[in-house]
């Protein structure tokens, strides 16, 4: 077996309207602070966490976020050659750095290849400043392009932006022009996600008040069948939900979550799924802190799953992907379910397998708790 | 003080008939008839200060709180009359004041002499009071006409004494004025109760004859039965007989409400009490049916009294289905003490196993459905009221139907729906109004007459169908709550009525099936199948929603097919909450009913069917759930 790491970096400069993850601004950590001041030991406490993981070869790293393009490469690096020395890294180990367009230079580029980053993921979410005001989002859009052709240029072999649809205000053509722009850049892979209003959000607030209007079902769907039309003319493939890529440049960090490999997550409220059993840390990066620096476990709560859970987790993520689900794989009245489904052009058998089409994908979440739940 | 303490007092069975007064109160609901039974209560001290509470003989949480009286109470009062200053027995005899239990207030009627008429006179005599004043005069019972709440600030004694003058026939300075609230002439009510209203005649020699006023059941007693005696006498641990079936029990307990229950050494002629048998069913104990003795049993049976008949019906499910056997054994429960309500187990596509009710009206549901949801826990969906219709088919065949999903496919020849004559008191500014209303549900105007100078009587054939829809709500609020409706059976009428069905998706669901008239058929079409659109959440195809009378197609709408219903994330961490999520949703989902394969939310059941206080109900019952 192998062992996959996520390291995660919860600190953002600014806090976007949409965002729930657990992040922070170095001021809601310690008042006053920067963030030299706050991440200053953050890299020692995940070391620390790092000496309790298993010592699998490594075929993947993910730094996400929070941004952690913010932090020096030399910080990330220690992380990096620390997994390397202890687990090993396969020849061909995908390590990913998630970065905001506008935190980049060419020498800080350069710098994140030198110490093992291969693979470089921008959050762009749209090209038209009205959808990024709405977002609170601070890059300027034509920093994407700057930071995509600079990351290509110094050798990032892989690039891939983000995206997001369905912000108040965005229109279908306002979306058409922000995939088209992101397939511009050339780059090798698309995420593209609906905007989710998160409970507790800036957005959530501003929705309540009637400020802003989240886009009705019918215009997000219009919207995902956009992009995936336009992403597999250009030649990325659709193969999950909401990525697409050129061939062989998968993310296969990803890929490894939606397979159940073992994963490790390193940091404050990052999960692992290691050999069924899933855990995951204490949420605040003090307590966190606090935790490794007294040599407690960071591990706030755990769940070993039954096998019927482990079943369902299969499909679930299963049937989001590509290549779909193993039609041995499911029971008689699993397959009678589906036969609407169907008939009514949602899903496609194909040799020994159930895929979804493009619509079906749409509701992949409804056949997922129909057949399995 | 007038009053007698009960040791001193003339002992039940042995007491002198010529010094018996039985009365009842006519009252409507919120005119004070509690708090004025509560006031005699004080002032014959049958209940001492202190174990005094409000509305005392209302015993139902429902009955106090919505301050209206249900079952009958029959309570003796000693009282020394202020006139004569001889001690005489005073029966006194709840009466339920709502035109659902007018037929409790004819058996309370039977068993008495004389009449309590007692009106507000801030608000003046409302339609009920007067059916219920009639109803009396035709009993022959001498009505003594009284104006409550003469402490009120806008109190109109004069307005009102003339009003009442003017519909019994007396003069308007033979009302009494009294206050239940302060107690003023209270005293003097009850000194005219003796003098006006004659003493029961009876012969104590001839075999035992009781009339059967009321039946409770009471679960550690059994049966209480309580009688008027009007021959005879009856004794405790006598074999007595029922008149109808012949069936003998022993009684086991004969007394007096004073006003808990007192057991006593018997009942003689003129006398009110209750008997215990031992039986457990209300049913054996029929109201209107006459006690004899097994010994020397009477020959000549008294006037009884018409079985109520149910003339509103609604089936009611149990939200969540496990529920059924929890829901049939509380209506058994409930049957027990109230023989109206009848009941026959009814299974819908639409909602599950649940049970057709008969309700005398819809208070009697809505009270029903309260006990059954208070008492017994219960969580219910009560389709829309309907009432029964009788249909000839053009062969001659005859169908009563009493759910509209029965109502005959093929060629039918007649539909006889039930009419009520109905009588409004208003204000005579609101005339027009009514009248309007009443023409717009189908009324023929019989005619009108004014009560005083500006209050006016007006009397219309309905269709019990229209009252039962929304036509009490629709003439209060049209009338700013002045107005006051009244109405009783007046046989069946012919009508211009089709079955509209609702059909999803091409199936129809039985629970949305209406009769209703031709010219509003395709008025709730449109309703329904809007309304349906709003609250059918979108599937996996689009679902046509069809309004048809037979294989007419009359409005139309489509739910359009579902076109998002996933979460674009799933990584590391959303993994376990996407799992947990789904297990949550599909909780959910075990909520919604499927008709054919569309699958239906029981709120939309609920919302489509249902009161907004239904909704709401739901709504919580939803989020405590959650």
């Amino acid at each position: 077996m192998t062992l996959s790491f996520y390291v995660h970096i919860p600190y953002c400069i600014k806090r976007c309207g949409y965002c729930d993850f657990n992040t922070y601004t170095p001021s809601e950590l310690q008042d006053g602070a920067t963030l030299e001041i706050v991440s200053n030991d953050y890299i020692d406490a995940v070391l620390k966490e790092l000496d309790a993981a298993p010592k699998d070869q490594v075929p993947t790293i993910f730094f996400g976020g929070g941004t952690p393009s913010l932090l020096p490469a030399d910080d990330l690096g220690r992380v990096i050659a620390a997994i390397k020395a202890r687990n090993g890294l396969t020849s061909d180990c995908e390590i990913t750095l998630e970065a905001n367009p506008d935190s980049v230079t060419k020498e800080k580029l350069e710098r994140y290849l030198e110490v093992g980053f291969n693979r470089i993921s921008f959050g762009m979410q749209s090209a038209k400043p009205h959808v990024l005001a709405v977002l609170d989002r601070t890059h300027n859009p034509v920093n994407v392009k700057r930071a995509v052709d600079m990351a290509r240029a110094v050798g990032f072999k892989s690039i891939s932006v983000d995206l997001i649809y369905g912000t108040p205000g965005e229109s279908l053509d306002d979306w058409r022009e922000s995939v088209q722009e992101a397939l511009d850049l050339d780059i090798d892979h698309i995420s593209a996600y609906a905007l989710i209003v998160e409970t507790g959000t800036k957005l959530a607030a501003q929705i309540k008040r009637g400020d802003l209007t989240m886009p009705d079902d019918d215009l997000m769907a219009d919207m995902y069948l956009l992009v995936d039309e336009m992403c597999e003319e250009r030649g990325l493939r659709w193969y999950e939900l909401s990525n697409w890529s050129k061939p062989s440049h998968e993310c296969r960090h990803n890929i490894a979550y939606w397979e159940n490999k073992n994963w490790w997550g390193l940091g404050p409220g990052a999960h692992s799924h290691v050999d069924g059993k899933r855990f995951w840390n204490v949420k605040h990066p003090n307590a966190y802190k606090e935790k490794l620096f007294s040599s407690q476990s960071p591990i706030h709560e755990s769940e070993d799953l039954t096998s019927e859970q482990k079943a369902r987790e299969g499909i679930m993520l299963g049937i989001r992907m590509r290549d779909g689900l193993q039609i041995s794989l499911l029971e008689p009245h699993q397959l009678e379910l589906l036969g609407t489904y169907r008939e009514n052009g949602y899903i496609e058998l194909r040799d020994d397998r159930v895929l979804l089409t493009p619509v079906g994908r749409l509701i992949a979440d409804r056949i997922v708790r129909e057949i399995t739940f | 003080m007038p009053a007698i303490s009960l040791a001193k007092a003339p002992q039940p069975a042995a007491t002198n008939p010529a010094q018996i007064r039985n009365f009842c109160i006519i009252a409507h609901i919120d005119h004070g008839k509690s708090t004025l039974a509560d006031r005699m209560l004080g002032i014959t001290e049958v209940v001492e200060a202190r174990n005094m509470r409000a509305q005392y003989l209302d015993r139902m949480d429902i009955e106090r709180e919505r301050g209206i009286t249900i079952k009958s109470q029959a309570v003796r009062l000693p009282w020394r009359s202020g006139l004569d200053g001889q001690e005489y027995i005073l029966n006194m005899i709840d009466t339920p004041g709502h035109v659902d239990f007018t037929y409790e207030v004819s058996r309370s009627l039977a068993a008495c002499e004389g009449a309590v008429l007692l009106v507000d006179c801030a608000q003046g005599i409302e339609a009920q009071t007067l059916a219920n004043l009639y109803l009396a005069m035709e009993n022959n019972l001498t009505i003594i006409p009284v104006l409550n709440k003469i402490d009120l600030p806008n109190a109109q004694p004069e307005k009102f004494a003339a009003e009442l003058a003017k519909l019994i026939g007396c003069q308007p300075e033979d009302c009494l004025r009294v206050s239940g609230k302060t107690g003023d002439g209270v005293a003097e009510l009850l000194d005219q109760i003796i003098a006006q209203i004659p003493a029961p005649k009876g012969d104590a020699n001839a075999p035992a004859r009781a009339l059967i006023f009321d039946s409770v059941y009471d679960s550690y007693r059994g049966v209480v039965t309580y009688v008027r005696v009007i021959d005879g006498h009856l004794s405790p641990r006598e074999q007595i007989q029922m008149f109808s079936t012949g069936v003998r029990h022993e009684a086991l307990e004969v007394g007096v409400i004073s006003p808990e229950p007192v057991a006593s050494k018997g009942l003689g002629v003129g006398e009110v009490g209750y008997l215990i048998t031992g039986v457990k069913d209300v049913r054996q104990s029929r109201v209107g049916d006459t006690i004899t003795t097994y010994n020397n049993p009477t020959k000549v049976a008294l006037a009884g009294y018409k079985d109520p008949k149910p003339m509103v019906f609604s089936g009611l499910f149990p939200l969540d289905g496990a529920d059924f056997p929890v829901l049939r054994e509380a209506l058994d429960k409930l049957q027990l003490n109230d023989a109206a309500l009848v009941y026959e187990p009814e299974s819908s596509a639409a909602l599950g196993f649940g049970f057709r009710c008969g309700f005398l009206g819809l208070l009697h549901m809505e009270i029903v459905r309260e006990r059954l949801e208070r008492e017994h826990k219960l969580n219910l969906i009560s389709t829309a009221p309907n009432v029964v219709y009788n249909v000839i088919m053009d062969d001659g065949k005859e169908i009563r139907v009493t759910n509209p999903s029965e109502f005959p496919e093929g060629k039918v020849e007649t539909v006889f729906e039930p009419i009520v004559k109905s009588t409004i008191l208003a204000p005579s500014d609101f005339i027009g109004t009514i009248m309007e209303l009443c023409q717009e549900r189908r009324g023929i105007l019989l005619g009108m007459d004014y009560i005083s100078e500006d209050r006016v009587e007006i009397r219309y054939d309905l269709p019990l169908a229209e009252i039962v829809f929304d036509f009490f709500d629709q003439l209060k609020s049209r009338t700013k709550g002045y107005a006051s409706l009244d109405y009783e059976e007046k046989g069946d009428a012919q009508g211009n009525l089709v079955k509209v069905d609702i059909l999803l998706q091409g199936e129809a669901v039985d629970a949305f099936s209406a009769i209703v008239h031709r010219d509003k058929a395709y008025a709730y079409g449109v309703m329904m199948t809007g309304k349906l659109r709003e609250l059918i959440p979108r599937q996996q195809f689009e679902v046509p929603i069809q309004a048809a009378i037979g294989s007419r197609i009359i409005a139309r709408e489509s739910i359009r097919a579902i076109r998002k219903d996933v979460l674009a994330k799933c990584y590391g961490g959303d993994i376990s909450r996407k799992r947990k999520l789904l297990e949550k949703q599909k909780e959910g989902k075990k909520r919604m009913k499927m008709v054919g394969r569309v699958e239906v939310p029981q709120e939309a059941f609920v919302a489509a069917l249902a009161t907004d206080a239904d909704i709401e109900k739901v709504k919580a019952a939803r989020k405590a759930g959650q």
